[in-house]
């Protein structure tokens, strides 16, 4: 009964933007009209999107039957709400320790190894390297540089959304494991190098062989295929650590500020406008019911892809999971791009920077999952568990791109590179608060969000505040012992 | 030795908090938020007053004259994570696993004053804990070799005053009695400011003895 009567209100609502066209054009009242009966269905994100495609002439037959599929029973309405909050502020603790973990990776890495932060190379996508002492210069091959980058990551992300569109996914999967498989060899080795060069610790090349291959070909089975949710995590969180690292080493001085500024605007205008590129990748991620790509999309819960072995399972619990994105990220976007006419090592580091570009592109968002309304049902019912069991808690992670790992770290570690221990710990505070407050935005809008724009804003306003302003005063009041 | 005194001085300083933060908030997330924003709160109070600091340029080498803004602003910052955790007390108790959490008063006061006394203390310390595992020794032209020590155990106190701090103006606040009887409030705030006040006699105190351990 529920569901034709939501069936019906759905084929409305469709209509009603068909005609309309273009979405944000509609009338308010309607829009209230739509948001009530999103309420009822409890599938927001999805039917928003679903409805939009519609407008795409996609195939939405898939979206339609998995919206009635979890079309809800109207009084749960007030017992939602309350259990969608309820799973916040988990869920941003579950956000913190790997963004922190992570920051804390790259930090101690950038104190403790030389190597990360002495400038020597840059990469193929910044051709300007500010060596000249005046300030314009610098500005401008800081924002030619990064207007350059962003070019490379807008052209990275349309190319990924053409071959999404044409199903392409042996190629993207290509894609991806190769630029896994290069994070966790080549970047790793140069990691354990520049580590044990910096400890003064000799190790023969059998057993940096040995571990090598161990670590790299366990990473690769864990991200693409299955393995210990936590050891995924640990590895995801290394392979965002190395990217950052990477951004980090190669890109020049304020060209890295100016790219934290220009991604956190992109990630706000690819996300949130109505035709902006990774929009329109999540929308069609979700018409078609995809099971997520493997790796590069950090999950708090379990988010293995049966992708690989069984083809999109349309009636495994997966399905349900319909508004997951293909995340394309810390790897070889274009593969060729940064070869031609380049050795190796430079090759090897234009790739890199594709995949970091392409890491920005794509996966940097994050979401609260809308799950199927029985598993609300059955929780009103029974006090919150400790540890909910996997498969009903798999539905409800909160989902964080790479590539927002890649520039909270970024950020963090460019600020510890200048020594000062309070303008790092600023930082770090800075961008908690502004992914808390993505995280209660994403509660309050309920749809996919730019992780970068708010916490990177923070973080640059207190980088700077604190390195001119506040480091003075503090060192001043340290230096006198007066403590406020 | 240097690496010996880093840790000896970290642990002295952040072991106290660290334990408390272990026992008493690292299990409930709706706590470990408060405490980072409380923290955030803290960083905007000293920014605001490093900022009044270093505008007012001919009053730059004067200390006291920012550190009576950094006062001023910090208990105001204070009030305000007050106002904003009794706002937010539904929302909280809704996002929180553990449904009584508020029922207690002073909870969200101790969780608040501790996420103050850790920002500021970490303000206070890090950069000279960096400095001290550094190479390098400290006392060889005639400064003191307590310098870390003493800094180290200052800064907890300050960590726990200002925890107790907020423990006491939230209740100071939340007492209606308090409000309708000016004497009491008054006893309240006066000692309180008290409080505030005898933070400043050790700092005096050790400027003193580090004058005179100088000479």
């Amino acid at each position: 009964m529920s569901d034709s009567s939501s069936e019906s209100d759905e084929a409305t609502e469709q209509t009603a933007l068909m005609d309309g066209h273009i979405a944000e054009a509609r009338p308010d009242r309607e829009v209230a009209e739509r948001i009530a009966r999103k309420r009822k269905t409890k599938s927001e994100s999805q039917r928003s999107y679903g409805s939009v495609e519609q407008t795409e002439g996609g195939s939405g037959a898939a979206t339609m039957s998995s919206t009635n599929a979890t079309a809800a029973p109207v009084p749960t309405e007030i017992h939602m709400e309350e259990l969608e909050l309820k799973y916040g502020a988990r869920h941003v603790i579950k956000l913190f320790v790997p963004v922190t973990l992570c920051m804390l990776v790259v930090v101690a890495t950038i104190s403790s190894i030389n190597f990360y932060s002495v400038k020597d190379v840059y990469l193929a996508y910044t051709p300007f390297h500010e060596d000249s002492p005046h300030t314009g210069t610098k500005v401008w091959n800081a924002l030619a540089n990064s207007m350059i980058l962003l070019c490379v990551i807008a052209l990275l992300t349309v190319l990924l959304i053409v071959l999404y569109k044409k199903r392409c996914y042996k190629i993207i999967h290509g894609w991806l494991i190769l630029s896994s498989l290069m994070l966790l060899f080549l970047f790793s080795y140069l990691y354990i190098e520049e580590a044990l060069r910096a400890y003064n610790i000799p190790m023969d090349y059998i057993t940096l062989v040995f571990v090598m291959w161990n670590f790299g070909v366990m990473g690769m089975i864990v991200i693409h295929w299955k393995g210990p949710l936590k050891l995924q995590q640990a590895y995801l969180i290394f392979i965002a650590a190395l990217m950052a690292l990477v951004f980090i080493k190669y890109l020049p001085e304020w060209t890295t500020w100016a790219v934290l500024a220009v991604i956190s605007i992109w990630d706000l205008v690819a996300v949130l406008t109505p035709k902006g590129p990774l929009r329109i990748l999540v929308e069609t991620a979700q018409e078609r019911n995809e099971p997520i790509f493997p790796a590069l999309i950090y999950s708090s819960t379990v988010m293995y892809c049966l992708a690989a072995t069984t083809p999109a399972a349309g009636g495994s619990p997966e399905a349900a999971r319909a508004d997951r994105e293909p995340p394309v990220a810390g790897g070889s976007r274009d593969s060729g791009a940064g070869d031609g006419g380049f050795d190796a090592a430079w090759g090897a580091r234009a790739q890199a920077a594709a995949g970091g570009a392409g890491g920005a592109g794509a996966p940097r968002r994050l979401r609260v999952d809308s799950t199927a309304t029985h598993n609300y049902t059955t929780r009103v019912d029974r006090p919150q568990p400790a540890q909910p069991p996997p498969d009903n808690d798999e539905e409800k992670g909160v989902k964080l791109g790479l590539g927002d790992f890649i520039f909270y770290s970024v950020l963090v570690g460019k600020a510890s590179s200048y020594g000062d221990w309070n303008t790092t710990l600023a930082c770090f505070v800075a961008i908690l608060i502004g992914l808390c407050l993505t995280l209660l935005l994403l509660a309050i809008l309920k749809k996919a969000l730019p992780a970068l724009p708010i916490s990177i804003t923070f973080g640059l306003i207190f980088y700077f505040a604190t390195r001119c302003v506040v480091k003075p005063f503090a060192d001043a009041l340290a230096a006198e012992q007066v403590f406020i | 030795m240097t690496l010996a005194e880093f840790f000896g001085c970290s642990l002295l300083a952040f072991g106290t908090p660290l334990v408390m933060f272990a026992l008493t908030i690292a299990n409930d997330p709706v706590r470990i938020i408060i405490m980072i924003v409380a923290a955030f709160g803290w960083l905007l109070s000293f920014l605001l007053s490093s900022l009044i600091w270093y505008a007012v340029v001919p009053l730059r080498s004067y200390l006291a004259f920012g550190m009576v803004f950094a006062i001023i602003f910090q208990e105001l910052f204070r009030y305000g994570m007050y106002l904003l955790l009794r706002r937010t007390e539904a929302g909280l108790k809704e996002i929180s696993e553990n449904q009584d959490i508020g029922s207690n008063k002073m909870e969200m006061a101790y969780v608040s004053g501790l996420g103050f006394g850790t920002m500021s203390g970490a303000f206070a310390l890090v950069n000279v804990l960096a400095d001290s595992a550094g190479p390098g020794t400290l006392g060889l032209q005639g400064g003191t070799e307590y310098f870390f020590v003493t800094s180290a155990a200052m800064t907890l106190c300050m960590i726990l005053l200002n925890t107790f701090w907020s423990v006491i103006f939230f209740s100071g606040l939340d007492d209606k009695k308090y409000s309708k009887d000016p004497e009491k409030k008054l006893h309240n705030s006066s000692s309180y400011n008290c409080l505030r006040m005898i933070n400043f006699v050790p700092n005096h105190l050790q400027e003193l003895s580090k004058i005179h351990l100088n000479q």
